[in-house]
């Protein structure tokens, strides 16, 4: 029979093959998908894989689409190897919407093409308050911060359908909920004419450089990644976990609001009441799967864009439900998740009637750095 | 750190032969669907690209007229969507195999639908429907990118030399079901499950109880909101607590059959709304306001086929035209009640009855329609007060 | 009065969603496992005992199919998280986002699907009680079948030897483990119990109202979680947590019926801010809450 054995070290290897494993694994299972509904499987796995980025135009559609799923995911990368479980992303995102909103309706003919900056910077400001909520509630009162974050994504969403509803109604669109167009000189500066790619993109590579460099070769980042993996080391070599709490949430906070911002002030030009467009949830994923590593980060929104555009696609090419994306993502995610424990145990067919697996104490998995880096860490009391 | 920053870098090989391989197997790959994806600014690409591939693309000048549909909610929610789908179906009844028609459902209200919109032009569409309010932006930007393709918007207000929009008068079919509400009610309230506080809605309101108190002055209308088009929980959870506050009539602008089985469950009557849904809940069925877009669909279709099709209009379409209408109207409702409602339909039919004639007052006392007054289509399509007789007011309606 | 008893009889039938699923979540963290994929299972098993009884027409066998949906997910989730020791909150995620797509994809050709021709429920003779009769006499059995299994769960779970070695696994897994309990049995158990959301979303589909839409839960497995916390991880507390709820939803419905000049937006909020509200008040002592919250929440369990 099949026994899992702990490996004597967590093996390198397949902390690379493993996504990779899962990726496949999801292919073979769309594949059957793609049978069972009918489908010719190679045009859907096409239409997912392929069909994205074959030309210009869908390469630049598949940046706008990942950029915000980037921009939150790194925040959430820094939050949850903090050990801080930051659930409510969505909220920040609506919230750094809503008030990159409020100020981009305040341009007048007359404003310079700057104007996008105080825009963006009111949206990283919004989601960074909103952030806040939660580190104080949190902080103070030891509030758990995933019910918290939770329950504000409802909030948000709510508050946001009272202003377009309400006192940010366009007062000339028939009384329909949605706020003006905003003018041109808050539109986000598009990369080239003809696309809807924008300066997002840039600001999003520049962010996965800064946070590489924090997270990886600054003291705070460190700080932050100890906090996270040995709590106990950590307020032992006297690293305020205060200081942790409140540095991750404002930094996700405000690469989620970063994200609305940008949302508003570029391909929508607009708030409407359906700006919560479930990235917050989205990044989550996109932050596992790609290892909370801003570089895997990269890759995993890029992924995630494609199963998204792919599945639009799927529907009008193939007459594939929508369904299937979420399907798909999920799937991924469980896969990962069920192929990482191979990095720190193996399979073994062993023939002899093998006991309960009870290993003894000196094959028991360090719960050190080593593996804890690879298995996210665990997470302690309130 | 070290580890880190090593893995990381074998990470990076590892997730970049990924992305290579993808790249390559894009570029290499024969090109199974018709076109690749034309940059804004070309035109040409929509009708030239159609050649390429085994697929039996319609050029522009032969073969049949590509027919695309955008939906914001499923094919199956027995509603909006269901009823904008059998239109299709009808048009392709109609025109056979000079048409073929595709649709996309749960294209949401937001900037991906601008994606696929463009892709419905790259797949060779050359009419394209969009059948709900939120579509009007990204719409009007593609159809300002795609000169040559001919875009139908539902419920919306924004044209363009090649966009047009165009509705159904719901609100007829709501106050002819007002009229039966007002003479079935036994607790002189009526009930009205709001869907979102746009005018539409607002005139449905308001022409359900200027409906009901044709036949009965005394009628009160209670409106709860629920803030989706589509949401049985909720629309179940709203239905319940109209019924609690007294209401015995539903009437709903959701799209789903919660409300009416809600009623069905506690012994009270209620109403279908955009298709019949008389067997959800028969005993609790009074009748239903129907949308039909068949005719319109297919006058559409016919302009774009004989080369008549001209943009920048509205059309707004009733009773009249076949639009709107008030069908399976239960045995229980009296048969002079029966007779009110079709001498209303006959008078929409003919134009001989308007709903919308003064004096109308407001529910706090301001007269808005003038005694003897039509106001017209303007008027209608902006309205945010509600008639006498209306609790509540209108969530963020006062600010103009 | 009239209107206070239906109010009250609203509540408890929008409450009983909430209380089947927090109790099943109560089971799962109650033994140290957090399964944030209540949300993924309510739907699978909504559309589980959907597609029963459209194509069965009897409810309870909907009901079971739900539990058994449920299980089956949960099974999936308990294999990763306790035997494969991955991390709980990110599988409890992933099986969220499955869940919701793939009952979405399941659920198509029911979207259109009715059920037969519902009957109210009656109390013989207690149900017509002035204002206790409506409010209470009138529901779906289901509704009694949740409080029941509240104490049942609390005598278990405090009277029962079975209910005390569940509690010392979630307390101290290594400790159970070394008077030979086997623990990541036993987690595995207890997590088979979240059947009991699917139950939940069964009764959504099936009793609620009579249809399937995707995505027809709204949250409601994300509140169940938040029940379970501030209600102390107790049986009696997760009920009337639930009812409280449900009564705010009911609640905000009723008042903008009435008129009030509140936007119904904010009415809107008040489940959500309450529920905050709540987790402070109950939170703001940390040693209450390190009092009467199982230790090894969360914790990955390996033996040895």
């Amino acid at each position: 029979m099949l026994k899992l054995e702990v490996r004597p070290e967590p093996s390198r290897a397949m902390s690379i093959a493993s996504p990779l494993i899962a990726l496949a694994i999801t292919v073979v299972i769309g594949t059957v998908l793609f049978l069972l509904l009918g489908k010719d499987p190679l045009r859907g796995l096409a239409v997912f894989f392929v069909e994205p980025v074959k030309s210009v135009y869908a390469l630049t559609e598949l940046a706008v689409k990942a950029t915000p799923l980037l921009l939150i995911a790194l925040g959430l990368a820094l939050c949850f190897r903090s050990n801080v479980w930051n659930i409510g992303a969505e909220g920040q995102f609506i919230f750094g919407a809503i008030a990159a909103s409020g100020v981009a309706m305040q341009a007048t003919a007359t404003t310079g093409g700057w104007f996008f900056v105080p825009v963006l910077v009111a949206g990283i400001a919004g989601g960074m308050a909103w952030a806040a909520i939660v580190a104080l509630l949190r902080d103070r009162f030891h509030a758990n911060e995933i019910l918290v974050s939770l329950m504000l994504v409802y909030v948000a969403e709510q508050f946001l359908n009272y202003l377009v509803y309400g006192p940010w109604k366009d007062p000339a669109g028939y009384n329909f909920p949605q706020t003006i167009t905003f003018l041109k000189a808050t539109q986000v500066p598009k990369l080239f004419a003809g696309f809807r790619v924008n300066v997002g993109v840039v600001v999003a590579f520049v962010a996965v450089v800064a946070f590489w460099v924090v997270l990886f070769r600054t003291y705070a980042g460190f700080q932050l990644q100890v906090g996270g993996l040995a709590p106990a080391a950590a307020r032992y070599a006297g690293f305020s976990s205060r200081k942790a709490l409140w540095t991750a949430l404002l930094v996700s906070g405000a690469m989620a609001g970063l994200a609305g911002g940008l949302e508003v002030a570029g391909p929508l030009g607009q708030l409407t009441p359906h700006v919560p467009a479930g990235y917050g949830f989205a990044a989550i994923i996109v932050a596992f799967v790609g290892r909370l590593h801003p570089i895997g980060i990269v890759f995993s929104a890029i992924l995630m864009s494609m199963f998204y555009i792919g599945g639009e696609l799927a529907q009008s090419r193939l007459g594939l439900p929508k369904s299937l994306t979420g399907v798909f993502q999920g799937l991924l995610l469980f896969t990962l998740l069920a192929c990482d424990t191979l990095i720190v145990y193996r399979l073994r067919w062993t023939r002899s009637r093998a006991p309960a697996v009870v290993p003894a104490n000196g094959d028991a998995p360090p719960l050190g750095p080593v593996v804890v880096s690879t298995v996210l860490p665990a997470r302690e009391g309130t | 750190m070290t580890r880190l920053s090593k893995r990381s870098f074998v990470q990076l090989a590892g997730w970049g032969s990924l992305a290579a391989l993808a790249l390559l197997s894009g570029c290499s790959k024969e090109e199974k669907t018709t076109t690749t994806v034309a940059p804004a600014g070309t035109t040409t690409t929509t009708t030239t690209s159609t050649t390429t591939g085994a697929a039996s693309a319609a050029t522009a000048a032969s073969g049949p007229l590509k027919i695309a549909f955008a939906y914001v909610g499923p094919v199956g929610d027995g509603g909006w969507t269901f009823a904008h789908d059998n239109a299709r179906k009808a048009v392709e009844q109609e025109f056979g195999s000079r048409v073929q028609t595709s649709f996309v459902e749960n294209v949401p209200e937001a900037a991906d639908a601008e994606r696929v919109f463009r892709d419905m032009v790259s797949q060779g569409n050359k009419l394209i429907f969009g059948t709900t309010f939120g579509y009007m932006e990204p719409m009007l930007k593609v159809a300002t990118d795609v000169k040559d393709v001919k875009f139908e918007h539902a419920t919306g207000y924004k044209q363009a030399d090649n966009m047009r929009t165009y509705d159904s008068r719901t609100y007829e079919g709501a106050y002819m079901a007002g009229v039966i509400a007002g003479g079935m009610t036994k607790t002189n309230t009526l009930g009205v499950v709001g869907s979102i506080p746009i005018p539409e809605v607002i005139r449905n309101i308001n022409s359900f109880t200027l409906g009901a108190q044709s036949v009965n002055p005394k009628v009160r209308t209670k409106v709860v909101w629920v803030n989706k088009w589509f949401d049985p929980p909720s629309e179940t959870a709203a239905a319940q607590s109209l019924l609690n506050g007294g209401a015995d009539v539903l009437m709903q602008n959701t799209d789903s059959s919660a409300v009416l089985q809600t009623a069905g469950k506690a012994g009270k009557y209620a109403f279908g709304w955009d298709s019949d849904m008389t067997a959800y809940a028969p005993n609790a069925h009074l009748a239903s306001a129907v949308i039909n877009w068949a005719p319109y669909y297919k006058k559409a279709t016919k302009e774009a086929l004989d080369g008549s099709w001209k943009g920048g209009g509205h059309t707004w379409w009733g009773v009249k035209e076949g639009a709107i209408d008030i069908v399976s109207i239960s045995d229980k409702v009296p048969a002079d009640l029966k007779t009110k409602v079709e001498t209303v339909k006959a008078g929409l039919k003919d134009g001989s009855f308007a709903i919308w004639k003064g004096p109308i007052t407001s529910n706090d006392g301001k007269e808005m329609v003038a005694a003897g007054s039509t106001p017209d289509d303007k008027f209608l399509g902006g309205i945010n007060f509600f008639v006498k007789g209306v609790e509540g007011k209108v969530p963020g309606g006062d600010k103009k | 009065m009239d209107q206070l008893a239906l109010l009250v009889a609203a509540t408890l039938n929008s409450g009983t969603v909430l209380a089947f699923a927090a109790l099943g979540l109560l089971i799962n963290e109650r033994a140290g496992v957090v399964n944030l994929g209540a949300e993924g299972m309510m739907l699978v098993a909504a559309i589980a005992g959907f597609a029963t009884a459209v194509h069965t027409g009897n409810d309870w066998l909907a009901f079971g199919a739900g539990a058994f949906a449920g299980a089956v997910l949960a099974a999936a989730f308990g294999v990763l998280a306790i035997w494969l020791n991955t991390n709980q909150y990110a599988t409890g995620l992933a099986l969220s986002l499955f869940g919701a797509g793939f009952s979405a994809f399941v659920g198509i050709r029911y979207t259109q699907e009715k059920l037969g021709e519902q009957y109210s429920f009656h109390v013989p003779g207690l149900a017509d009680v002035a204002f206790v009769g409506p409010a209470f006499f009138r529901q779906h059995p289901m509704v009694y079948l949740a409080i029941l299994l509240t104490i049942a769960i609390a005598w278990f779970l405090y009277r029962s030897r079975a209910g005390l070695v569940l509690r010392a696994v979630g307390e101290s897994p290594e400790s159970a483990h070394a008077l030979g309990y086997p623990v990541r049995t036993i987690r595995l158990a207890a997590v088979v119990f979240g059947a009991l959301c699917g139950v939940a979303g069964a009764y959504v589909s099936v009793v609620y109202t009579h249809l399937w839409v995707e995505g027809m839960t709204a949250g409601k497995g994300w509140i169940a979680l938040a029940l379970t916390t501030f209600a102390t991880w107790r049986p009696a507390r997760i009920l009337l947590g639930a009812y409280l709820f449900g009564g705010v939803t009911m609640l905000q419905l009723q008042l903008q019926g009435e008129g009030v000049q509140i936007s119904s937006q904010f009415l809107t909020m008040l489940p959500y801010l309450a529920t905050i509200l709540v987790l402070v008040l109950i939170s703001r002592n940390a040693s209450f809450i390190r009092v009467n919250m199982p230790a090894s929440i969360g914790k990955p369990f390996f033996p040895g």
